[in-house]
């Protein structure tokens, strides 16, 4: 592999045009979140713009063995985010998670029973590890501790099969929205949140519903999640300053931090929900994803698909790079992809990449893979509605190759009217969300 | 106007066939694949019975170095996209990299590998786990390794629905291709053959514990005593249909004509189940009414009370035995995300050579089911148009309507 | 160089096949020692299982860094058994 350095193209790609124009727009109406240092779209908003990173050592088990020890994890308690003791029994801590924000979305979102009929109501989850937590603990009961083989049906609970098929998350969800259309859970890895919202807003362009409960969670910090993470070198060993482990875009970056969570976006037919009077947070303009192709966990450094992924979300939002006021960059903080979407963001904005501010909340709250997209969403809506723009923290060295406007350490003050928001997953996927102001000027 | 999505190439791993020609003369002549599990010892287990894929051999189909980091289901879906791509006749190279999409279903992932890792983590240390867990056991496995084997680059997904998920993926291709993308390949190939699958499956207490691979998958009768699960699917090659006429495609199997998902409502709220809904949408997406519709390839759950659902869904939209209905899973069991996209393959291939597979070791539905089920012999019929239904563990609901063009 | 070797290469050859196979059309029999391991097929992916499986089975630890720079099987084999021969000096 020649590394190549990257070169800002003179004039940008030209992206693929959708063949169907449509004309239904796709509005996000209510957000609910369960994040490290914050449960709860208030507590989180507030820890983001503040800066604060919630990554820690991890207290979810004895991680004292493994190469990574750091996790961002969530200060979580079903029984006072209001889940019933079933409730708790029945699901794993990813659909306790998925719940509890759909029920804060939903509740925001301000609609009721009979806003919708069920049958136009659908569901779309993110989610790329499925119920892992639950999963093993009964791996290691049904196995006794790993010694058998032919593990024991005996001592398997009876919602082990919920557990096994991840999309039992999406009954959970569906039942909490009273839907009954279209539900589907998207799993690509590490863009799974993003790409459950380019699922969800299709759903609704298409007709197929008026309303989305588009969700994403993720609960994987658990001793396999750590095992497959140190055997390939993706996790930080920074262990001995948990708080600043994560450090996209620096010099001394060297590996993800996991976490985990949840965020639950309200998607609506934007007509409906003006007809309704709901709060419009944002409009999903734009959406793509594109795989690689290369290697199921490489990056080629060039960023050729993620920009070509960004070109076509921005060409369907018929938004110019020019206008593109923040960038929520992937930002895992492993050196390879922070110079791989480094480079996609040159090749798609040209030198507009330059002037755009760019950061990677990742820095605060670990990186909660089939997850993090919805959180970032939630984030770039939350940014769009205040007018500021979260940090990258812990960026104090910046790396050479990495010369962008980062954000670093502090938030910022900024009307912002366009948002877009990329992932970049195992198995190649790279995907680009563009979130805009309905009303932005010319609209 | 709409993009048509057509399928123009099938790739199939199935219990009772390897290849598109072996499976489709076995399913005519009801030759079943289920038989004793051998994968593993299911001795002691209240299950016995599996349809396994025979006669695969890895090495044969599956380059070298993809072997230490693929489950057995991933090696056996890049066998069937490979196939697939084959049929077709499609060179990848020749083509627009970001004009192929891939979308596939998983339900478990690559379990057996991972029960492997669990194992070693858990019995040896952390040191013994593979570096290829990361993303061998994960549900979007099949995509990432198929796109990266045909270096398709377009916009590629996977969608969990459990058993439904081989109609969904299908039907998320076609939106693809409605929405630009030439070529999508799409469906699902899955299998849980190991232990850890196994209990996950006998903990839902619907599968099957009878002893005689004959007797042990019986849908719509009064014996019906749960399900077999099985291992494989099918990948079909879906395509714009003016864009496979443009590259001189040789075959064009049918029509992605119609395509409908539903959830049913929450247990105990007294609402009806979303299957109907599914496939009088699917039918009103064809633009077809349910008198054009020929045959229809059903989900055929084996647990009583499910397939009275099913059965009453097809008496209320169809009329009392108003349409052959058949269900050739009968011969591979249950296959998670592969399933359904097996019987649309099926349903294709039924198109092409006008004959309905039969319901094997069924002779008669139970009493109070109004079905004109295909029984016995393949049954010979002018067909022009297929209906698939499927359903997901939890309340997921798919139906799809493909035709001859 | 004194002290025994640890690895050699058709010891290294053998964990690289039963680790991560063997790339078609590449003879790793043949003379491979100054051959880039992108060459034969192996990523980083594929090493860093090799690496684990060595550093597990003869109880060595391997400084990451130099694995990550070590681009042929000399490299990583002097790599290896250089770290081998400190451990055996540390332990004199």
């Amino acid at each position: 592999m020649t590394p190549t350095t990257p070169t800002i193209p003179t004039t940008p790609m030209t992206p693929m045009t959708p063949t169907t124009p449509t004309t239904r727009r796709v509005a996000i109406t209510g957000l609910g979140v369960v994040a490290p240092g914050g449960i709860g779209v208030k507590a989180y908003w507030e820890m983001l713009t503040a800066g604060r990173s919630a990554t820690r050592t991890i207290t979810h088990f004895d991680a004292s063995p493994f190469r990574s020890r750091v996790a961002a994890e969530c200060d979580f308690d079903p029984e006072a985010a209001g889940l019933s003791p079933q409730e708790i029994r029945r699901m794993d801590r990813a659909a306790q998670f998925a719940v509890v924000s759909a029920r804060e979305a939903l509740a925001d979102s301000g609609i009721e029973a009979d806003t919708y009929a069920p049958a136009r109501i659908g569901v779309a989850l993110g989610n790329a590890v499925g119920c892992t937590t639950s999963l093993e603990r009964e791996y290691v009961v049904v196995s006794d501790g790993g010694r058998k083989w032919t593990v024991d049906h005996e001592y398997a609970v009876p919602e082990l099969y919920r557990h096994f098929v991840p999309s039992s998350m999406v009954a959970e969800l569906a039942w909490t929205a009273g839907a009954e259309g279209p539900a589907a859970m998207v799993s690509t890895g590490c863009t799974s949140g993003l790409d459950a919202l380019g699922h969800a807003a299709e759903l609704i362009r298409e007709g197929s519903a008026d309303l989305v409960v588009a969700g994403a969670t993720e609960a994987p910090i658990s001793p396999i999640t750590s095992a497959c993470f140190d055997a390939i070198h993706a996790t930080t060993p920074r262990n001995d300053d948990p708080e600043h482990a994560c450090r996209p875009f620096d010099r001394t970056r060297n590996g993800l931090v996991l976490g985990e969570g949840a965020a639950t976006l309200v998607l609506e037919d934007l007509e409906h929900a003006r007809r309704r009077g709901a709060h419009v947070y944002a409009e999903i303009a734009g959406f793509a994803s594109r795989c690689n192709a290369h290697h199921m966990t490489g990056l080629k450094p060039d960023g050729r698909e993620m920009a070509e992924a960004i070109d076509v979300a921005l060409a369907q939002a018929r938004i110019d790079p020019s206008e593109v006021d923040y960038v929520n960059a992937h930002g895992s903080s492993t050196k390879m992809n922070d110079r791989h979407e480094t480079a996609a963001f040159k090749r798609s904005l040209g030198h507009h990449a330059y002037r755009t501010p760019v950061s990677s909340i990742k820095s605060m709250i670990g990186h909660s893979l089939g997850a993090i997209g919805g959180l970032e969403a939630a984030a770039c809506a939350l940014a769009i509605e205040h007018g500021v723009l979260p940090p990258t923290a812990n960026l104090t060295e910046p790396d050479p190759e990495c010369d962008l406007d980062y954000i670093p350490l502090h938030a910022r003050e900024q009307r912002t009217d366009v948002v877009l928001s990329v992932g970049s997953g195992f198995g190649g996927f790279q995907t680009a969300l563009v979130l805009a102001r309905p009303e932005r000027s010319g609209r | 106007m709409t993009a048509r999505a057509v399928v123009t190439g099938l790739g199939i791993v199935a219990p009772n066939g390897l290849g598109t020609e072996e499976y489709w003369a076995a399913t005519l002549a009801g030759k079943s694949g289920l038989g004793p599990v051998t994968r593993f010892d299911a001795g002691r287990y209240p299950s016995r019975i599996a349809g396994e894929v025979p006669g695969f051999v890895p090495e044969e189909h599956i380059p070298s170095r993809l072997l230490p980091q693929t489950d057995h289901m991933t090696r056996l879906a890049l066998t069937a996209a490979g196939w697939a791509v084959e049929d077709a006749a499609v060179d990848p190279a020749a083509l627009d990299e970001y004009g192929m999409g891939v979308v596939t279903a998983a339900s478990g992932g690559g379990v057996e590998y991972g029960q492997r890792e669990l194992q070693n983590l858990w019995s040896r240390g952390k040191e013994y786990v593979s570096a290829y867990q990361s993303f061998a056991w994960f549900y979007a496995v099949n995509t990432g390794q198929i796109s990266i084997r045909h270096k398709m680059r377009g916009p590629s997904g996977v969608l969990v629905t459990e058993q439904a998920g081989g109609l969904d993926t299908l039907g998320h291709a076609r939106r693809h291709v409605r929405r630009g993308i030439p070529l999508v390949v799409s469906g699902g190939v899955d299998g849980a053959l190991c232990p850890w699958g196994w209990v996950a499956q006998i903990a839902t207490g619907r599968l099957s514990t009878a002893d005689d691979p004959d007797r042990a998958y019986l849908p719509f009768t009064d014996e019906a005593s749960g399900y077999v699960p099985g291992e494989g699917g099918a990948i079909l090659l879906v395509e714009d249909a003016g864009a496979a006429r443009a590259r001189g495609a040789e075959r064009i199997y049918g029509e992605i004509a119609g395509y409908a998902a539903t959830f049913d409502p929450r247990p105990g709220s007294g609402r009806p189940p979303g299957l109907r809904r599914a496939v009088e949408e699917a039918l009103a997406d064809a633009r077809m009414t349910a008198a054009e519709v020929d045959v229809v390839f059903a989900d055929a759950a084996g647990v009583p009370e499910l397939d009275r659902a099913e059965a009453d869904t097809l008496t209320a939209v169809f009329g009392p035995y108003g349409v052959p209905v058949t269900a050739p899973k009968t011969m591979t069991g249950r296959l998670f995300g592969g399933g359904a996209s097996l019987d649309v393959a099926a349903a294709l291939l039924s198109l092409r050579d006008g004959v309905v597979p039969p319901t094997a070791n069924v002779t008669a539905p139970a009493d109070g089911l109004a079905l004109d089920l295909v029984t016995g012999c393949a049954r010979e019929a002018r067909l022009r148009t297929a209906l698939v239904l499927a359903r997901g563990y939890g309340g997921f609901n798919a139906a799809m309507v493909v035709r001859r063009v | 160089m004194s002290g025994h070797t640890l690895i050699d290469l058709p010891e290294l050859t053998r964990l690289l096949r039963e680790c991560a196979g063997e790339e078609e059309g590449v003879d790793l029999d043949g003379d491979v020692l100054d051959t880039a391991f992108m060459e034969l097929g192996y990523d980083s992916l594929a090493l860093l299982q090799v690496i684990g499986c060595i550093q597990r089975d003869h109880g060595i630890e391997l400084d990451e860094d130099a694995v990550a720079e070590a681009e042929t099987p000399r490299a990583l084999l002097d790599v290896i058994n250089s770290a081998a021969r400190d451990a055996e000096k540390l332990a004199a």
